[in-house]
């Protein structure tokens, strides 16, 4: 446990000492900034509507804003993990100090953890800034919390999921540009999978669009509901990602 | 210390290590020397637990490499050829970092620090980034880093690889200081400096063991074949060349004779022989001759001389194996 905190620390100092979590940070509150300002507005268009033509429908902050501004974080988060995960390992396997941590008294699981649990504090600081923007409708209107509570659960177990799968991608290689482009392309495809069940019903559509890491975000926890059925996908996910990393970093003893 | 019995290590295609054996003493300093491409990174990546062997084992401290990697781990001290250091750190946060890696925590971390920085001489880059450093601050921060946690054994890779004579020289003096507490394994492809700073020498060639022994022993099996220097100059100033060179071959046991240079007007005749000390008759020989005899002295090969004839013999050998 203690292993793990110290690779997570080293990480999280390495982002924040270089500007890639500031850039990082900034880009993606201001494009959330941009989704919410669009999101509100059109809100607060449609409630004036409604009140000129004389007969108001109930409004709820929760389904109309809340819960397409989750859908839209979990789209712009497929977007920035490639680019949180893509140095983990390329980084250390080119300038060797991946030496230094595999020759330390320390297992492999504690590294990759370590070097996981950092990825994920990474965007977790991300989603605060969303948060920065719903405070706003705390402020003015009362939203309910509960259900953007598990919305925020939901997007930490898939960011947690994609996470381990670019981190094990990140093990494979020394280039961070192949690192980052293999991680946004699986991360895309993944995302995109659930487009089949669109127009196809056979069980292959079904087994694909299972698959999608974005159903399981949207079938439940953006709707305020913890479905353990996706809970255990996304842990699923990550349990895999990770476990890959253990034998990519074992095989690369054998290799290297 | 460390065992080593029948290592091998193989790649895809190529035997990278190939059943390597060898023993270190507690507190040695072991020069493990070889061309490029010998094999020896990988040895000592074997041993540090970087890479498992193919076969063969090897035991550090009583600790097998394969069986208990984390026991082997913290009595080892590794410097790889580059040293692994983050630019973005502090020499002394990144000193702190390793430390903590190594199983140190509080007053005992803080106080190794700052012991390792006055010892490694990096104390006054404690607050630099190590991306900044030059290329002599690096290595010994790298060394500082090997120390940290007081290791049983160091493990250097070329230790002094691309720094200026001076930092060669002051990277020396560390790790024969280094020598009394840790068992030093150094390896490098520089003959001078296992001379001047091993007592042991494991020299590998294309992945297999050439010769293992003393520095010293090394230097007696091959001065068998003594060679000796003479100078030797003529009474009026003129010298007869081709007298003296027959003069020379004549005598007893000398079974070459060389005239290798007359710089500076002094002439110099090189003289091998096989049967051990002929300095007695050659001194004899030239004075009852009449010339004078300014210098004679025993030209004890070097390591380079021994190490080109082990790597050249076994060359030669594969040859005669492959023609059969």
């Amino acid at each position: 446990m203690r292993n793990i905190w110290i690779i997570c620390r080293k990480e999280l100092r390495s982002y924040f000492v270089s500007p890639i979590a500031y850039l990082l940070l900034t880009m993606f509150a201001i494009i959330f900034g941009f989704f919410f300002w669009n999101s509100l507005g059109y809100f607060v268009l449609m409630g004036m509507e409604s009140q000129m033509r004389g007969q108001p429908f109930p409004m709820n902050l929760n389904e109309e804003v809340i819960r397409p501004l989750l859908s839209n974080a979990a789209v712009i988060g497929l977007f920035f993990i490639p680019m949180i995960t893509m140095r983990l390992f390329a980084e250390e396997k080119r300038t060797g100090t991946i030496e230094l941590l595999v020759t330390s008294p320390i297992r492999d699981f504690e590294i990759i953890i370590g070097k996981w649990l950092a990825a994920l504090i990474l965007y977790a600081t991300m989603l605060l800034f969303t948060a920065v923007n719903f405070a706003f409708l705390f402020k003015y209107g009362n939203p309910d919390w509960k259900p953007l509570a598990v919305g925020y659960l939901g997007l930490l177990l898939m960011a947690g999921g994609l996470l381990a799968i670019g981190t094990f991608i990140s093990t494979l290689t020394k280039n961070q540009i192949i690192a980052g482009a293999a991680t946004f392309g699986v991360c895309l495809l993944l995302w995109v999978l659930e487009w089949v069940s669109g127009y196809e019903t056979a069980t292959w559509a079904k087994v694909l669009s299972y698959l999608s890491v974005v159903t399981h975000f949207q079938s439940s926890f953006v709707k305020g509901v913890i479905d353990t059925k996706d809970a255990i996908f996304y842990l699923t996910v990550i349990f895999l990602g990770l476990f890959f990393t253990t034998r990519s970093m074992e095989s690369l003893r054998w290799r290297s | 210390m460390i065992k080593v019995t029948e290592l091998t290590k193989k790649y895809a295609r190529t035997v990278a290590v190939d059943q390597i054996s060898f023993e270190v003493e507690k507190g040695q300093i072991v020069g493990f020397l070889g061309p490029n491409g010998a094999g020896k990174t990988t040895t000592m990546r074997m041993l540090t637990c970087f890479m498992p062997p193919t076969s063969g084992s090897a035991t550090v401290a009583g600790f097998d490499v394969l069986e208990q990697p984390l026991e082997v781990k913290k009595r080892i001290g590794y410097l790889p050829e580059t040293p692994p250091l983050y630019p973005e750190m502090e020499t002394s946060e990144y000193l702190t970092f390793v430390g903590k890696l190594k199983g140190l925590s509080g007053p005992e971390l803080k106080k190794r620090v700052d012991s390792v920085c006055e010892r490694c001489a990096v104390a006054d880059v404690k607050t630099k980034l190590l991306g900044k450093l030059s290329k002599g601050y690096r290595q010994r921060v790298g060394l500082a880093q090997a120390i940290i946690h007081n290791p049983d054994v160091l493990i250097l890779d070329e230790p002094t690889a691309g720094l200026d004579p001076k930092q060669i020289n002051d990277t020396r003096d560390l790790i024969k200081s280094l020598a009394g507490d840790h068992t030093i394994i150094l390896s490098t492809h520089i003959l001078p400096e296992v001379e001047q700073t091993c007592e042991q020498v494991i020299i590998i060639n294309k992945g297999k063991l050439v010769a293992t022994d003393s520095v010293h022993n090394l230097q007696a099996r091959a001065r068998g074949a003594e060679s000796v220097l003479v100078e030797i100059a003529g009474r009026n100033g003129n010298l007869d060349l081709t007298a003296v060179q027959k003069r020379l071959e004549q005598i007893g046991g000398v079974s070459r004779v060389q005239y290798k240079t007359s710089h500076a007007n002094r002439n110099i005749f090189e003289i091998e022989s096989q049967k051990g000390f002929v300095r007695g008759d050659l001194a004899r020989a030239v004075v009852e001759a009449g010339w004078d005899l300014n210098e004679l002295k025993s030209a004890a090969m070097s390591l380079e001389e021994i190490f080109l004839q082990l790597t050249r013999g076994e060359v030669k050998e594969a040859a005669a194996k492959g023609a059969q």
